[in-house]
């Protein structure tokens, strides 16, 4: 009982931070609505297969999960400068709960901010398949719980903060472009398709645009069964390093 | 009757470094017991041990009658603890910082209103409690630290260096908090500080440890030969030379910027 009191506490904490942090949160929307509104607009003419805007604005929501979720996974590197990891560390509380409630908050911060993106783009001109929520939610909770592991795992094995750039340009970058979010996944040359489909993200944006404008590429229980996947490994991962590092 | 800390060749060895060395050392509970030694002689590791943050590389300890390695958790239940570096939540309010920590240990409801609500009246932050921790100076931020190490009741207190940097008045001010804890709550206390003088007004029985090893421990009234200060035993016992801090990493930088700006 006293465990799940922790794992609450631990969630809220996340989420205090990020309602506290409001100029943080309002820059956060900055990059998605430029992507959406400018190179949404910017590219819709050249685009064969229906609305640009609309095409990339699933990929838009998976993009905003996944850097927000594994920015909130990095804090841990915070967590342990400013010395409040310390404070948790010695707490009566197992460290699968401490990773856990961290997972949990960051996850549901990132959602929040997702969702907030989510509720402007109907006034950029897109429209959303509205049973498909539900679905959509699904494939969310399963992108950000993914990448806040992810960040989790690499902030058990980084020193310090130093070593953000390499994260953000190397993996956080690339994952985002091969995810299909920007472009179609049919006729890509072969190199660049073998690439998208080790991507893990490529099946939260192809799950997330069969949810909301009907057009995956992929049926619902494939994006599903490898996004699960994907996320029971990392999960698994990150509570592996961070209990083996503290 | 169990001691409140015992340890039987309790070593920890970072690499070639070996930062505490066999130590045995018993505090009985109700002690208020100084650890005091030169930067680097190895008492902030020896006290993470206790706090399980660090596994002993070899022999043991036991801190309110239960093991260090095999029973962490009834550990824990048992200490409270001020961290050298500070640990705050500098984002949340001081309350909110206490209501985390009593959710952590299992306080809840009325009681957990309680006990913050004393726990900041206690160390006098009780105006200041829905201020952000950022905006608190070093003094109330190390304040908020005691009472947060306190409101759990634990059995065993280590305040780790809890009143560097400060000035005199707050200096005071903590010790007063220390005395009166160990004094009505009987909490035994485990301090480590580098004035001298303060840990012979203050202490019951004080360990000297250098490089590892405790080189005296005793009554400071014992320890002292006709006419010497605490301190003179402690640069009798130690040497007069300087010592390195070990590491020199990112982390230790950044506990240097940080204590710096927290003074």
């Amino acid at each position: 009982m006293s465990e799940f009191t922790a794992l609450k506490v631990l969630w809220k904490r996340e989420l205090l931070r990020f309602i506290r942090a409001k100029s943080r949160i309002v820059g956060s929307l900055g990059m998605p609505l430029f992507f959406l509104l400018f190179l949404g607009t910017g590219l819709s003419s050249s685009f064969s297969q229906g609305n640009y805007m609309e095409f990339i604005a699933p990929g838009i929501i998976g993009m905003v999960l996944m850097f927000s979720s594994i920015a909130s996974g990095l804090t841990v590197i915070m967590d342990r400068q400013f010395g409040f990891l310390k404070e948790i560390l010695v707490a009566p509380v197992s460290r699968l709960v401490i990773v856990l409630g961290k997972t949990f908050g960051g996850a549901t911060t990132s959602i929040l901010q997702a969702a907030l993106i989510m509720l402007l783009m109907p006034f950029l001109g897109v429209t959303f398949n509205a049973t498909g929520f539900l679905t959509a939610l699904l494939f969310m909770i399963l992108i950000s719980l993914s990448f806040v592991a992810l960040g989790i795992a690499i902030a058990s094995k980084m020193e310090d903060m130093h070593g953000f750039q390499l994260v953000m340009n190397f993996l956080v970058m690339p994952l985002f472009f091969l995810s299909g979010a920007l472009f179609p996944l049919n006729n890509l040359p072969g190199w660049l398709k073998t690439l998208t489909l080790i991507d893990p993200l490529t099946y939260g944006v192809d799950g997330l645009r069969g949810a909301l404008t009907e057009s995956s590429v992929m049926p619902f229980w494939a994006d599903f069964t490898i996004l699960a996947l994907f996320c029971a490994v990392m999960l698994g991962i990150s509570a592996w390093l961070f209990t083996k590092k503290n | 009757m169990a001691f409140a800390v015992e340890t039987k060749g309790i070593t920890k060895r970072f690499g070639e470094l070996t930062a505490v060395d066999n130590v045995d050392l018993t505090i009985e509970k109700g002690e208020l017991f100084g650890l005091l030694g030169p930067n680097g002689a190895g008492k902030t590791t020896l006290i993470s041990m206790l706090c399980t943050i660090l596994e002993p590389t070899s022999g043991g300890g036991k801190v309110n009658g239960f093991d260090v390695a095999k029973q962490a958790d009834a550990v824990r239940k048992s200490i409270g603890i001020v961290f050298q570096d500070p640990s705050l939540d500098d984002e949340l309010t001081g309350w909110e910082n206490l209501d985390f920590h009593a959710e952590l240990y299992g306080i809840s409801g009325a009681q957990k209103k309680a006990d913050t609500e004393n726990a900041l009246k206690l160390v006098e932050l009780w105006d200041k409690k829905d201020e952000l921790v950022k905006h608190y100076s070093g003094g109330m931020k190390r304040r908020l630290e005691i009472a947060r190490g306190l409101m759990h009741a634990p059995a065993v207190l280590f305040l780790d260096e809890p009143t560097l940097g400060l000035d005199p008045q707050t200096r005071h001010h903590i010790w007063d908090y220390a005395k009166k804890m160990n004094r009505e709550k009987k909490v035994t206390i485990v301090l480590t500080t580098h004035y001298i003088e303060e840990a012979d007004a203050l202490c019951n029985r004080v360990a000297i440890i250098d490089r590892g090893k405790i080189v005296a421990c005793d009554a400071p009234s014992k320890l002292k030969r006709k006419g010497e200060s605490l301190e003179d035993v402690f640069l009798r016992l130690t040497g007069k030379e300087i010592r390195r801090e070990s590491g020199g990493g990112f982390i230790d930088k950044f506990r240097m910027r940080m204590r710096a700006r927290n003074r």
